[in-house]
């Protein structure tokens, strides 16, 4: 246990380092460091389905459902508990996951992208569009919930959030690596090389990947209120097909190859964006193309690749 | 009174133009290893194809064990206990030579909803047992991308091994084997067979290897099968001589 | 419903699905040829319309009608320049890469594009009908409507079909091209240079996005965001037919351009929705698109 998972818990501690030291050298970055956990959370389900080799350009709307699942709850029942929060937007996320799942299981590559895409516009037209429900692109506040009963302050809430997201980033971390590493996670990856060879095993594909879809769906709903309450709204733009691309990038920024790259990739993305919005408005976004190209070219395997290559390097050196 | 495991009836198939199966009828019997000879392009794997229902023909049907498969999947017909090893083999590249086999083994058993890591199965040993058997155990931590040829066939007989089947259809066993090897392989692989007491069906175009290890030979030509009988009988036959063997 | 809102949303419709065809016909071409699903082939649409209002903006106080040669300066220039550096220095770079980092990285371009425009243009619409005023009104069944969109539009488009279809049928140009689609590998062994296909294929989607955009640009305000919506779009418009059908993109384009339409007189709630709408449920039913051809999986 202890040997196996030895870079996960190496990677935790660096975390709860991060989280104990950041905030003291500026507070302002309480909020950005719960945001990077929170979108890496959904990142992780982008990484769980790349296994597959599958690319879903149309994964914000499981995040959008989770963000929304949350706030109709606040709109339409009154303030709920955070915990109750987190529930729903998983519930959220996996229910539409397995509906959607159900559909786009039997397609593959470019129609598997094609028809995700399609599933999430659709569901970004109803919210944009569906006015009296949803306040259309102006979205739906979110307001402060209650931890298990306590209620905070606004600048203890963030803290809140924080470890919170922390709490719940590691254990999908963890919960992600094993499912990989399980026969199941194991198959997803077959999808990737030999789909013919895993059927001929007596292996439903279509059923592992729907597993693993769900899964992703399950991250991304929980991502997406986690999200909304940092954020303290949800809107049409988190359905939207950028908020999609955007998830991908951060996991080919980060790296497939390990659960740890949404991580690494979503801090790397939030941090660039973070300061290239404060030193040059006009320009973060291009920036950030430009990284996402220079990844693409130069380190295919994403930032969790480049470290590997290094202690690879130093191992064979030594 | 022998046992027939898989029995085929008044297959026809047709691509086009082309007729694969025009009535073929075909038993294969317990325990045996039965070699399908016949010119290239004759339809032999188009009988493996239709055998595990890959394809549907247009008349005819297939029992296994008694029961209809001919509208089953091949996941289906798996699950029945019929593997299937593929002239060019179909590996988990991405895997390691264990992981591919203890995939395998988890399919076999069912343990799908288990969050195990692979590596810790309980049929690790058995699949390292079964890798020693078709002589690649030294392989076993090897991603199946970096394996020779030869190697490789060997690994994807043993992932039609690893479900322990009734039976066994393998396209082509030796093909892509240097002909030193062959036999080799061939003895290692009969050996397995015979082990596990499974059927086979092979399809094969080495006369030599077809001579050695078939208990019996079918010949498929021009869509039907011409003849079955002993190696010694049907390689002796100058029909099949000029028509297969091409002499 | 009366005559003349049917007559309204079936003029919109059509002016609209010429403009929606263009852009996907280029789509679906590159796709059909490189296999890559350009993101960035709505940035294309978006810089040709900005490209086109520039130079229509400085060129109509000469004469407006230089605005018209104006329109396809614009297309051919924004296709031929940014389409071909894109083809040029980054595709070419990924070719037979892993298929989630080709789209990736047209994605990346999309971010950069994007970016861009913002700077070059700034976020305040951006209006510059001249070309649409320079032409009179006409009366369809009692409906006064501009001719430029229901003449001069559809008229393009049909010629751009046309034309693609004569270019890639009739023309060696074409037989190369189609080539290449059908095996790349056969056709080098013949002399055929694949790099210069993919160049010469991606530069003439790019035009066909730009011209797009060239085109739209009077019957609208210029926004920011309209390379995002178009993308998506003529997104739906391909898949719906079938990537690589470019006669199907004709027929899809219609399809969704008029049911857009009518969405906006009945339903307008549903207008954005209808487009995508439809390409689920095509892509459901037959998810090789309405004309696409099925391909076996192979052992």
């Amino acid at each position: 246990m202890w040997r196996r998972h030895r870079v996960l818990i190496g990677a935790t501690l660096v975390g709860l380092a991060a989280i104990g030291v950041l905030p003291m050298a500026s507070p302002s970055i309480v909020t950005l460091l719960a945001l990077i956990l929170a979108k890496g959370v959904v990142v992780l389900g982008i990484i769980v389905l790349l296994q597959a080799g599958q690319v879903s350009f149309g994964h914000a709307m499981f995040f959008a459902a989770g963000a929304y699942a949350v706030a109709f709850y606040g709109r339409y029942v009154g303030v709920g508990d955070m915990l109750l929060y987190l529930v729903f937007g998983a519930v959220a996320g996996g229910v539409l996951g397995l509906i959607v799942g159900l559909f786009v299981v039997r397609y593959r590559e470019i129609f598997f992208g094609m028809l995700n895409l399609a599933f999430s516009m659709v569901l970004w037209s109803l919210l944009e569009k569906m006015f009296h429900y949803t306040n259309g692109a102006d979205g739906i506040r979110v307001a402060r919930p209650a931890l298990v009963g306590l209620t905070f302050t606004p600048d203890q809430f963030s803290y809140v959030l924080l470890y919170l997201s922390f709490a719940i980033a590691v254990a999908a971390l963890f919960a992600v690596q094993r499912y990989l590493e399980s026969p199941l996670g194991s198959m997803l990856r077959a999808i990737k090389s030999n789909e013919t060879r895993l059927e001929y095993l007596g292996i439903s594909a279509r059923r592992v990947l729907l597993v693993g879809y769900v899964t992703s769906a399950v991250l991304a709903g929980l991502g997406g209120s986690l999200v909304a309450v940092i954020q303290q709204i949800a809107t049409p733009e988190f359905a939207y097909w950028t908020k999609s691309g955007e998830f991908v990038f951060i996991a080919i920024l980060g790296g497939t190859g390990h659960a740890l790259g949404a991580f690494a990739g979503a801090a790397v993305f939030e941090f660039v964006r973070f300061y290239a919005s404060a030193q040059l408005a006009d320009a973060w976004q291009m920036i950030l193309g430009f990284v996402l190209i220079a990844i693409i070219l130069l380190a295919p395997a994403g930032l969790i690749g480049i470290v590997r290559r290094r202690s690879a390097g130093e191992r064979s050196a030594a | 009174m022998t046992k027939v495991v898989l029995s085929a009836r008044g297959l026809v198939i047709r691509f086009g133009g082309v007729v694969a199966a025009d009535g073929v009828d075909l038993d294969v019997q317990a325990g045996e290893h039965l070699a399908i000879i016949g010119p290239n392009g004759a339809g032999k794997t188009t009988f493996l194809n239709i055998a595990t229902g890959y394809l549907k023909p247009q008349a005819g049907s297939v029992e296994f064990l008694g029961q209809d498969i001919t509208a089953h999947s091949p996941r289906a017909i798996t699950r029945l206990g019929i593997a299937r090893a593929f002239q060019i083999p179909q590996l988990f590249l991405e895997h390691t030579v264990i992981e591919s086999l203890l995939i395998a083994a988890a399919s076999r058993n069912g343990r799908l909803a288990t969050l195990r890591s692979l590596e810790d199965l309980p049929e690790r040993e058995e699949m390292m047992q079964l890798l020693e058997l078709v002589g690649a155990r030294d392989a076993a931590e090897h991603k199946a991308v970096v394996l020779p040829e030869g190697r490789r066939k060997l690994v994807d007989i043993a992932m039609a091994l690893a479900l322990k089947p009734k039976l066994v259809l393998m396209d082509e066993p030796t093909s892509g084997v240097a002909s030193a090897e062959k036999f080799a392989i061939m003895d290692v692989l009969v050996a397995a067979l015979n082990a596990q007491a499974v059927t086979s069906v092979f399809v094969e175009h080495d006369m030599d290897v077809v001579q050695r290890y078939a208990d019996r030979v079918a010949v498929w030509s021009s869509g039907k099968i011409q003849t079955v009988g002993t190696p010694r009988e049907v390689l002796a036959d100058p029909a099949v001589i000029s028509q297969v063997i091409g002499i | 419903m009366n005559l003349t809102i049917v007559v309204l949303a079936a003029l919109d419709g059509i002016s609209y699905a010429a403009l929606v065809f263009l852009v996907s016909v280029g789509l679906s071409l590159i796709f059909g040829v490189m296999r890559i699903v350009n993101v960035a082939h709505g940035s294309l649409y978006a810089y040709g319309a900005y490209a086109a209002a520039t130079i229509g903006i400085a060129v109509a106080p000469i004469s407006p009608w230089l605005t018209y040669p104006g329109l396809l300066l614009a297309a051919i220039g924004v296709g031929t320049i940014l389409g071909g550096l894109l083809e040029r220095f980054l595709l070419r770079l990924v070719y037979g890469r892993d298929e989630a980092l080709q789209l990736l990285i047209t994605f990346a371009v999309f971010m950069i594009l994007d970016n861009l425009q913002r700077v070059i243009w700034g976020v305040q619409p951006i209006f510059a009908a001249a070309p649409l005023q320079l032409l009179p009104n006409i009366s369809v069944l009692g409906v006064g409507y501009t001719s430029y969109q229901t003449l001069l539009l559809p008229g393009v488009a049909a010629l751009t079909l046309i034309g693609l279809r004569y270019f890639l049928r009739h023309t060696l140009g074409g037989a190369v091209i189609l080539a290449v689609t059908e095996d790349r590998e056969a056709a080098t062994a013949i002399g055929i240079n694949p790099n210069r296909v993919f160049l010469r294929t991606f530069i003439l989607g790019a035009i066909l996005a730009a011209l797009g955009g060239a085109l739209a640009s009077p019957t609208t305000s210029l926004l920011p965001g309209i390379g995002t919506e178009m993308i998506v779009l003529s997104f739906a418009v391909a898949a719906t037919a079938g990537l690589g059908q470019i006669e199907g993109a004709a027929i899809a384009a219609l399809m969704i351009g008029l049911a857009r339409a009518f969405a906006i007189y009945t339903y307008p709630e549903f207008e954005v929705l209808v487009p995508y709408a439809i390409m689920v449920l095509v892509l459901l039913i037959r998810p090789q698109g309405l004309f696409g051809a099925t391909r076996l999986r192979r052992i």
